[in-house]
């Protein structure tokens, strides 16, 4: 499934920030410019930052830039043979250090087989550091990047590098002709573009978690699929995936746990969430003895902006109270297996279990 | 070539679009392209009025508003010019009444229909469909707006990034307000959570410029909204826009009216007016039976998708009746139907 996992409210990812913030306390800030190509002006912005620090006051070097770096009246700290000399760093100890060229990989036998590595150590030191990367660098974009470049990266970042960093920065430019083939070059810009807002949903979400705000906004769009033995479980899912891809934003599935299913809608009910695991959605089973209330909670808890539920075979219906009852995200409703009207459905209808039987819902 | 409209997107105050479009227009002079500076507000920065400097300004036009003066772009003036790029700051402004035109944007076309380039600024919060999402955000209604479809014909969308972290150290120092205005900004507007947000939302709608320009529009989806005089008519509008538009699918709106001669409504005709602006095909229907012609009007236009608004609150006599919300889910069991959130604070 295209869409990212969900970050949210995890105990993992909990544990994670604590860790993090544990971490945090003595280190250095770490600021990263992410670009999409090699001359869109990451290191200009980076070396500029530097510069505009140094006139109000703190003290800035250079700890690694490329070859053609623009002289500069930034003190410079050279590397030896193009790796950080960390030792000569720590025994200047300046307050904030910049370097180039961040998925550098050192040669062997030195002391760190990543520059990233060294910037870790740096920032260990209590020492901020100001960083720029491409994003064909980050490892988990490696393969992405592969496919429409065809060329693969051989050093990287990991990209819980970037997750870690204190701030990131985007460094846009549309693509030009001097830099090569506009249209991979648009298609590595969208990458970085979209990862960065990934980052920056986390900050949001770490924000609200540590002020203890509970808020029912996003920027992003998050749809939940809520599964039931009647509704066309693939048309939902499918467009479910769709939206989430098209909007860049999350796709949640969720069944409420019914015990008064009879054995064919439960059978029904199974193969449907085997159905959204086979498409690689994580599936959530919610327990609760009000279809409505559970599935309302949920989905304030999670965010949701758009829930996807399957059209009532009756009426008076439990939806009817859940139309009422969701105020602040969309409800979609979807038409059951073989009753989309020709018109309507976004693929050729099947045959299936359409029936006029009292409905799940 | 056609003449080039490219937009610095910014998420805030001070994030620094200004300066980056008048840096880039630096470069163009270098490089001996004609470029004119056609409207430019300094907000007395000192470095972006520092990167003004050796281009050249077509002065503004004064126009006599209820006994004040104001300034505007001379659109005229800058097509008599005519220059091959022109400077416009701040795209989504509205321009004081008795100009040419309402928006400044409409100024914009005329310069890019005159065979004039043009550079020029804007704040994702103006762009009309993310309208309700930022009052829900922020708290604040934002009041010039521009039309998606003006923003995706741009030839370029550029992000124009800073740390919420850097602009609020900028305007710790001074440098965006002045010093009495600066605080109560970093209270409001400039809290951290509101400019994160923001920033997200920018970032994510510079990426969608930028997977627009590399898809070609496959449309395979037809929404179709429900208008009403309801004021809430408004969020489905810009709502239901957004989503065609993110599902490359076509956009249509429907209005049924009871009477058989429909009385103009004026919120009804501002609301399809409104949609009108947007580039939605509306269109109005007479008939008694309103979910019935609904659904008609969307099987008859192939529609996939029909999006409502929630019915309003009911007195309790009505309590017990149905909702059309109610009984057009009744009737078209067949479509797709979005019943859409009131955004709320």
């Amino acid at each position: 499934m295209a869409a990212p996992l969900d970050h949210r409210r995890n105990p993992d990812e909990l544990l994670r920030r604590v860790q993090a913030e544990e971490r945090r306390e003595g280190r250095g800030r770490l600021k990263i410019f992410l670009g999409y190509a090699p001359r869109v002006g990451k290191s200009r912005r980076m070396f500029d930052e530097g510069r505009r620090r140094k006139q109000r006051g703190q003290d800035v070097v250079i700890a690694a830039a490329q070859p053609d770096l623009p002289p500069t009246d930034l003190e410079v700290i050279p590397p030896v043979d193009g790796v950080i000399d960390l030792p000569a760093i720590f025994r200047r100890h300046p307050e904030v250090c910049l370097i180039d060229q961040l998925s550098f990989h050192n040669p062997p036998a030195s002391r760190n087989p990543e520059r990233w590595q060294d910037v870790e150590e740096i920032l260990n030191q209590g020492i901020h550091v100001i960083t720029a990367v491409n994003v064909q660098y980050i490892e988990e974009q490696r393969a992405a990047v592969e496919r429409f470049t065809g060329k693969r990266s051989l050093s990287s970042v990991p990209e819980k590098f970037l997750h870690e960093a204190d701030e990131i920065e985007v460094v846009d430019a549309p693509p030009d002709l001097t830099m090569g083939d506009t249209r991979i070059l648009a298609e590595l810009r969208e990458l970085a573009l979209l990862l960065a807002a990934d980052v920056v949903d986390r900050q949001l979400q770490e924000y609200l978690d540590s002020h203890g705000v509970s808020a029912s906004w996003g920027a992003q769009e998050r749809i939940l699929v809520c599964l039931t033995p009647r509704s066309d479980a693939r048309a939902m899912l499918e467009s479910g995936q769709r939206n989430a891809r098209r909007f860049h934003g999350a796709l949640l599935v969720a069944y409420v746990e019914q015990s008064n299913l009879d054995p064919a809608d439960r059978k029904r009910l199974e193969e449907h969430v085997k159905l959204a695991s086979d498409l690689g959605a994580e599936v959530y089973t919610l327990k609760g003895q009000n279809f409505v209330e559970t599935l309302l909670d949920f989905a304030h808890k999670q965010r949701i902006t758009q829930l996807f539920l399957g059209h009532s075979q009756r009426d008076r219906s439990p939806l009817e109270k859940l139309i009422e009852a969701a105020e602040d995200f969309d409800v979609r409703l979807f038409p059951h297996v073989g009753q989309a009207s020709a018109c309507s459905s976004e693929r050729s209808s099947e045959v299936g279990a359409g029936s006029d039987r009292g409905s799940d819902l | 070539m056609p003449p080039h409209l490219k937009i610095y997107l910014g998420y805030a105050a001070g994030v620094g679009k200004t300066y980056r479009m008048l840096e880039e227009a630096q470069a163009l002079r270098a490089q001996g392209t004609d470029i004119v500076i056609a409207y430019f507000e300094p907000h007395g920065r000192q470095e972006t009025i520092a990167k003004t400097e050796g281009l050249e300004l077509i002065p503004r036009r004064v126009i006599s508003y209820g006994g004040s003066q104001f300034e505007e772009m001379d659109t005229e003036a800058v097509i008599l010019r005519k220059p091959a790029i022109a400077i416009v700051d701040e795209f989504a402004h509205s321009n004081v009444p008795g100009s040419r035109n309402t928006k400044r944007w409409q100024d914009v076309h005329e310069l890019l229909a005159a065979g004039i380039g043009v550079l020029t600024t804007m704040n994702v919060q103006h762009l009309e469909s993310l309208n309700d999402q930022v009052w829900q955000v922020t708290g604040i209604r934002v009041r010039e707006t521009v039309p998606d479809w003006v923003v995706d014909e741009a030839a370029e969308v550029v992000l124009v990034d800073l740390t919420p972290r850097a602009l609020r150290n900028r305007i710790e120092r001074g440098v965006v307000y002045a010093p009495e205005k600066a605080h109560r900004a970093l209270d409001n507007f400039f809290a951290e959570a509101n400019l994160t947000a923001l920033r997200e939302l920018a970032i994510r709608h510079t990426a969608h410029e930028v997977e627009e320009k590399l898809q070609e529009p496959r449309r395979e989806e037809r929404i179709l909204i429900c208008l009403t005089g309801r004021p809430a008519s408004a969020n489905l509008i810009r709502r239901g826009k957004r989503l065609a538009d993110y599902l490359r699918a076509d956009c249509l709106a429907v209005h049924v009216s009871k009477a058989p001669e429909p009385a103009p409504d004026e919120a009804i005709e501002r609301h399809l007016s409104f949609a009108r602006n947007l580039r939605i095909q509306t269109h109005v229907v007479n008939n008694e039976d309103v979910p019935r012609t609904i659904a008609d009007f969307a099987r008859a236009h192939r529609v996939t998708q029909i999006f409502m608004g929630r019915s309003g609150a009911r007195p309790w006599w009505k309590r017990f009746s149905e909702t059309i919300v109610q009984q057009v889910v009744r009737q078209a069991r067949d479509i797709q139907i979005t019943i859409v959130a009131e955004r709320r604070r």
